[in-house]
């Protein structure tokens, strides 16, 4: 059950954990909570804010890599490895390694996206050294013995033909793949079929040895924990990895996002839709402009202007929404919808008149204020687990937003002029480069071109 | 994982999986500690039962409001009803136009959600902790004032379509899962889906959802739960402006249907193109905290916890690491129920396994609890994990407010919820016998195949 938890955990991997954060409500104005700079004696750093009032800790890292590490043709040795470190690591085999998480009550997961691999470890206070001990033998000593590379090989193939039969996974896919073709983004973080089966136990030692190395790792903590205390435990987790950084070269990605619409058809009530087309990375001057635009027209719950026309108006859709996608080597702004069969055509065709609306008039200044103060009111609200500011203390190193980011973000949101928006609304959204995924039986659409990669 | 579960009134397509996780581990998953909430409670002279439960973590605020009503409530014919109305309460009242529900809590920065379950609706939202005025304000408003014709009911309940092709019509696990429901409760409420027919669905309308409204929509029918940066004294203060001035109204009685004795075991096997693994899965009927030998609710929960509670159970570990025959097994149990509840094992066989092997692996393992018992050790890490979990599940804002609400609304009580942790503690191996003996009953069972079919 772990297992094949965490690999699902894992399928959408990147995009999925962004969206996540960008909806957990990703803003700032929590200025009242302190960060603090921790630094071991290894010279390790990690950034920390206490919190006393739960007996908790979360510690959260990141190293740059993940599946942009895997081989040639063996797609998903990141992922794999992922879910195999808890699988048996230094004096432990598999089941007296879980028995100790098990006995600790620590919650420990590892997860790889297109650009990082990512760890969390929730723990109990007074199991704290203990249980961040089982950390560091799953990063330095894992076993990846023959039986559990098998049982978790398996384990990950079945997940594979499952998602392979779910409209909206394949919707995602096909989306990507197209619009990413041999780019290492077109291809599926956990693999495929194929590519996982080609997997040996050296390629997975050799990710670990390339992958564990402190020269890009970045760490959040939050709960419980003094800084000293926080510094000794850093130390003690990662001190021994090599002082290196992953040594791989992602080209930049150009997104070929030339308005196709591509379906793949399936025997289903329902079509599951992906769309969207190129974005803004993270470091673009233009971002809290974006962020800001994309709001307006795709922002969750009943906020954006997609919701309003699809689900409110014309009850198309149970949902619809879009989001920011920034990857370290290209930027899409990605979104979502499902509609059944014999009127999804007029869910795309909303979609494509709301796309080229936002470009040539851009947001009204009532909607710019109500989405800035969304955007700023909501950020500490989301604030509210270890797990999530850890998240949130992680991303901000991995982005370059500076210790104090926090403090300033509020007021980058709330910088943004109508002039800003609408020129960053006509940069941005661009129907001629509007791409379109469908997985179902829709009536009346058909591909306007084959899709660049059969899906696997 | 089967268990009488709630639908939510939007989730964004992209972000399903995560929150959907996310949802069991703070909804339903982990029972809590209230002793440590410092919950306090009062009732308004109109008989609405307040519960306060103080967070300083972050300057927000929850609110949530549960009705004492549910879809195991649905008149016979309008399976759904609960459901459609809890859509339909954004849709506007006499002071409120639709849909400015949830524009004015965004234009607070804060987010709002609601949710139905077979035994209740609840209505939730998050603020800055100066904002709970207006959260007030508005749920007080929607409490009697509900607006509806036809313009807005009829898209909304297109949505709802939407939302079941979504949930149910394009997931084969999912149209199974409905079926083995309705054979494991014969007469038992639970076992029309929460969603509803769709053909039943299709014939809801507005005068349906109005007179569901007001017979069940009233403050002696409803919890308000508040957590997050208040004070007991504000609340009250607010509550008694807000709802104090709403007055009691009789409220019918909520009848679940008995069950009767079941004569014979039930099995389905469902083959379909869509599904790609193999799966199995077997239903017991059970006591609840409310409902049949109740005196067994605890005993049985830490019997899931021990039998199929993850990496280190007696399923996993001897299916899946010692057999080899399994990618994953488990078992849940979830007591909070106003009628019988269920008891569930699953198992997906590994690739070339046959579904019958593994059953009677599983079939094998309950025997050797039945006859044989569990040791005391294991009892003994079984209770720890658990009440880790209920430290863990104080690690957020809307955790707690979600086990206490969903908690009363079953008719417990606070000080059962804070007596939780020492109640499964205080659970014996002995114990954990008899409930197995009593609930792990052939007859009393609903045994589910899923099976792969060639694509045509």
């Amino acid at each position: 059950m772990r297992n094949v938890r965490s690999v699902e955990g894992r399928v959408i991997g990147a995009v999925l954990a962004i969206l996540a954060l960008l909806a957990a409500g990703w803003s700032s104005d929590a200025a009242a909570m302190k960060i603090e700079r921790v630094t071991g004696a290894s010279g390790i750093e990690a950034w920390l804010v206490q919190d006393r009032s739960v007996p908790v800790v979360t510690l959260r890292f990141s190293f740059a890599g993940g599946a942009s590490l895997d081989p040639e043709g063996k797609d998903g040795t990141a992922a794999l490895a992922a879910a195999l470190l808890d699988e048996g690591a230094g004096p432990y085999d598999t089941t007296a390694f879980h028995r100790r998480l098990d006995d600790l009550a620590a919650e420990l997961s590892f997860s790889a996206g297109h650009d990082e691999f990512d760890g969390t470890l929730r723990m109990l206070q007074a199991n704290m050294a203990e249980s961040a001990n089982l950390l560091r033998l799953a990063l330095g000593e894992p076993h990846f013995a023959d039986e559990a590379v098998e049982r978790v090989r398996a384990s990950t193939i079945a997940m594979l033909a499952k998602q392979a039969r779910n409209p909206r996974s394949l919707s995602g896919r096909l989306w990507m793949s197209d619009v990413f073709d041999r780019h290492p983004y077109g291809r599926n973080t956990s693999g495929s079929a194929a590519s996982v089966a080609a997997i040996t136990r050296a390629d997975l030692a050799d990710f670990a040895s390339r992958q564990f190395q402190r020269g890009t790792l970045v760490i959040g903590a939050v709960g419980d924990i003094a800084p000293a205390e926080l510094a000794a435990l850093i130390d003690r987790v990662f001190g021994n990895l090599p002082q290196g950084g992953a040594n791989t070269v992602v080209p930049e990605a150009s997104p070929a996002d030339g308005g196709a619409l591509l379906v793949s058809r399936t025997a289903v009530p329902q079509s599951a839709v992906t769309f969207g087309q190129a974005g803004l990375k993270r470091d673009d001057p233009d971002w809290y402009a974006a962020l800001v635009v994309n709001e307006i027209l795709g922002g969750g719950g009943f906020r954006g202007r997609l919701m309003k026309e699809i689900r409110e108006k014309r009850g198309l859709a149970y949902g619809v929404s879009t989001g920011l996608v920034p990857y370290r080597h290209a930027g899409l702004i990605l979104g979502s919808v499902a509609t059944e069969n014999a009127r999804v055509a007029e869910s795309i065709a909303l979609i494509r008149a709301e796309w080229q609306r936002m470009r040539d008039e851009g947001p009204t200044e009532d909607e710019l204020r109500d989405a800035k103060t969304y955007l700023t009111g909501s950020f500490p609200l989301g604030l509210d687990s270890t797990r999530r500011i850890a998240g949130l203390l992680v991303r901000m190193q991995i982005d370059g937003l500076g210790i104090d980011y926090l403090d300033r973000r509020a007021g980058l949101i709330d910088g943004v002029t109508l002039d800003q928006a609408r020129a960053v609304a006509r940069r941005l959204f661009d129907p001629a480069r509007l791409s379109f995924a469908v997985v179902g039986d829709p009536a009346g659409l058909e591909s306007t071109r084959p899709a660049r990669q059969p899906l696997h | 994982m089967i268990r009488l579960g709630q639908l939510r009134r939007y989730r964004p397509a992209w972000i399903y999986r995560c929150l959907a996780l996310v949802l069991v581990v703070a909804a339903a998953a982990l029972p809590a500690r209230a002793q440590k909430f410092d919950g306090e409670s009062f009732t308004l002279a109109n008989g609405m039962q307040v519960v306060v439960l103080p967070n300083h973590r972050v300057p927000a605020v929850t609110q949530m409001a549960w009705y004492g009503i549910g879809a195991a409530d649905d008149p016979r014919g309008k399976s759904g009803l609960a459901h459609f109305l809890e859509h339909l309460m954004f849709k506007g009242t006499k002071t409120i136009a639709p849909g400015e529900f949830s524009k004015l809590i965004a234009q607070a920065g804060g987010r709002d959600n609601a949710f139905t379950g077979p035994d209740y609706t609840g209505y939730h939202q998050t603020v800055a902790r100066d904002r709970l005025d207006l959260l007030m304000r508005l749920e007080a408003d929607r409490m009697t004032g509900l607006v509806l014709d036809d313009a807005v009911v009829l898209p909304e309940r297109d949505v709802v379509l939407e939302e079941r092709r979504m949930r149910v019509d394009n997931d084969p696990a999912a149209l199974l899962r409905e079926q083995l429901m309705a054979s494991l409760f014969l007469n038992g409420s639970y076992r029309v889906p929460t969603i509803g027919w769709e053909a039943e669905i299709r014939r809801l309308g507005t005068e349906d959802a109005l007179a569901f409204y007001r017979d069940w929509y009233a403050p002696n029918n409803a919890i308000l739960v508040v957590a997050g940066d208040v004070e007991t004294a504000e609340v009250r203060r607010l509550a008694e402006q807000h709802f104090g001035p709403i007055p009691a109204r009789p409220v019918p009685d909520r009848v679940r249907l008995d069950e009767p004795q079941h004569p014979a075991a039930a099995r389905f096997e469902m083959k379909h193109p869509r599904v790609a693994q193999p799966s199995w899965r077997r239903l017991y009927l059970a006591p609840s905290y409310r409902e049949g030998e109740t005196r067994h609710a605890y005993a049985l929960q830490v019997l899931a916890e021990i039998v199929g509670g993850g990496a280190g159970s007696r399923l996993y570990q001897s299916l899946v690491l010692k057999d080899g025959i399994a990618l994953g097994a488990g078992a849940d149990y979830a007591p909070s129920a106003l009628g019988l509840t269920i008891f569930s094992l699953y198992a997906t066989p590994k690739d070339g396994v046959a579904v019958a092997k593994l059953e009677a692996a599983v079939e094998a393992q309950l025997r050797k609890v039945v006859e044989e018992g569990v040791d005391a050790d294991e009892v003994r890490r079984a209770q720890q994990r658990m009440q880790a979990a209920a430290i863990y599940a104080r690690d957020s804002l809307a955790g707690p407010a979600n086990i206490v609400g969903a908690a009363l609304s079953v008719g417990q009580t606070l000080d059962d919820v804070a007596a939780w942790p020492d109640r499964i503690g205080a659970v014996t191996p002995a114990e954990v016998q008899e409930a197995a003996r009593a609930v792990l009953i052939e007859r009393n069972s609903v045994t589910g195949i899923l099976l792969p079919e060639r694509m045509s």
